[in-house]
């Protein structure tokens, strides 16, 4: 059986339907156990008090704002390249969830710089490339939909998330390249972390459960998607019913 | 390959189709002096705009004016990107650019530096002037130019691939602008900091590098984009 199998439409409605509630299943059980490791487990930071437990939120929507926009960027140039419908399909349904958790990122990341910094916003470096990221989403999607021909659509949205992936190295290493507000990374894989081991499970285990959270909704998405794309095909009539 | 006669007075080849759409986008440009004019009265207005909002304190103007002064030519870039390709497409000059044996990568990078001359250019030009306005007199104005003929070009390519992305799109002025503005932002940001660098006495290399730097990468990687744009647009 070759990988390609499920890059028909029809083969992957089926798979996508059996994933997505364990996908589901998992975002749920992840985010109960990271939250109590967060909030009842995790010690009181002795800079930043009880404010600092945002960051089990905080930072894993600002990696999945990147992460995502990652994925629908590779996605987008797979369906471009190869002309593959299932490619675009999966490129437009992140781009929503990417949108929300960049968001959330600028939002969560707001009320947390309010205790400590002493103001929602600041015009520094990691912020401001977050911003435009959002804006970069928004671009996407606005582009996607004011396009009528559906493959048109896919082609033209993909040449602009690829033109913008040029924007996550730069959130990325902004807080490096610029020494501004916005703390260093406290998690790196080349040394030891600069947190206590149980705020640092808490933060995996809660990235871990956006990761399946994320998944679950992109591959709800996409199941919606194919039946409206396929709406005229006899299996896509099966599946509604209306045959 | 093609059994053209060869070259005998350098106007055949690639090189000769680059010319001619060059020297056509130029001569639309000065027949059309109201549309070519209109973005560059635009940039003036909106940056002689600002004093009367703020108020006149020269203290304030010379903080605000390199920012101003960059903004409002970002928004006037923007106004000129509409019609880069919206005639072309109208008339049909497009297909048979995308038909033509010259890679349309080049052929979209000269339709880019007509596009730059006949709006980005000028507004660098009367910009000195303008940055007499906020008192930025000597070196600061200096500086201000200088970002200015760096980034102005840079402007025009990154938004040569929003224009070829909102060809023959309904709202494709609004929509434009949504895609074109974040990815102009390290622009503006390297730009305007390049005057504000220069106001407080230090060095304005690194600005001028990064922004040459940009330009270099946008002038190979822009043309691309906005060519496979257009083939996606007009299939």
């Amino acid at each position: 059986m070759s990988w390609t199998r499920y890059a028909a439409p029809q083969r992957f409605y089926p798979l996508a339907g059996r994933a997505v509630p364990w996908f589901a299943g998992l975002a749920l059980l992840l985010t109960v156990l990271g939250l109590y490791i967060g909030l009842l487990l995790a010690p009181t930071d002795h800079q930043q008090g009880d404010a600092y437990r945002i960051i089990f939120i905080h930072v894993p929507a600002a990696w999945m704002s990147m992460v995502i926009y990652l994925a629908m960027a590779f996605w987008a140039a797979v369906g471009l390249v190869f002309n593959t419908r299932l490619a675009s399909m999966l490129a437009i349904a992140l781009a929503p969830t990417g949108a929300w958790m960049t968001f959330i990122a600028l939002w969560t990341g707001a009320l947390w710089g309010k205790p400590t910094w002493g103001t929602w916003w600041v015009w520094d470096a990691r912020l401001t490339s977050e911003l435009i990221l959002l804006f970069l989403y928004i671009g996407y999607m606005s582009l996607h939909a004011a396009i009528d021909d559906e493959r048109r659509a896919d082609r033209a949205a993909a040449v602009l998330a690829l033109v913008g992936v040029v924007n996550v190295p730069i959130i990325y290493f902004s807080v490096k390249w610029w020494n501004t507000l916005h703390q260093g990374a406290s998690v790196s894989l080349t040394r030891a972390p600069s947190m206590a081991t149980t705020m640092l499970w808490g933060m995996l285990v809660m990235a871990l459960a956006f990761w399946m959270y994320s998944i679950a909704v992109a591959l709800a998405r996409t199941r919606v998607i194919i039946l409206e794309r396929e709406h005229n095909t006899r299996w896509a009539r099966q599946v509604l019913g209306s045959a | 390959m093609r059994s053209n006669p060869p070259a005998r007075d350098g106007n055949d080849g690639t090189w000769g189709a680059w010319r001619a759409v060059f020297q056509r986008d130029l001569r639309i440009a000065l027949r059309r002096r109201a549309d070519t004019g209109s973005a560059l009265v635009f940039f003036v207005i909106v940056v002689s705009l600002f004093p009367l909002g703020v108020g006149p304190q020269f203290e304030l103007l010379r903080r605000m004016g390199p920012g101003v002064v960059w903004v409002a030519a970002l928004l006037a870039s923007m106004l000129a990107l509409g019609r880069l390709f919206a005639d072309d497409h109208a008339d049909g000059t497009l297909e048979q650019l995308l038909l033509s044996p010259t890679p349309l990568p080049l052929l979209v990078l000269a339709k880019t530096a007509a596009h730059w001359l006949a709006s980005g250019l000028l507004l660098v030009l009367v910009s000195p002037l303008l940055a007499l306005q906020f008192d930025l007199g000597g070196a600061a104005g200096g500086v201000l130019f200088l970002s200015l003929l760096l980034g102005t070009p840079l402007l025009s390519l990154i938004g040569t691939i929003g224009a070829a992305l909102t060809v023959g799109l309904r709202g494709a002025g609004v929509l434009l602008s949504l895609l074109v503005l974040p990815l102009c932002a390290p622009v503006l940001i390297f730009g305007a900091g390049a005057v504000e660098a220069a106001q407080a006495g230090l060095g304005v290399a690194a600005h001028f590098s990064l922004l040459g730097a940009m330009l270099l990468v946008a002038l190979f990687l822009a043309p691309l984009a906005a060519a496979a744009a257009l083939r996606i647009a007009v299939e």
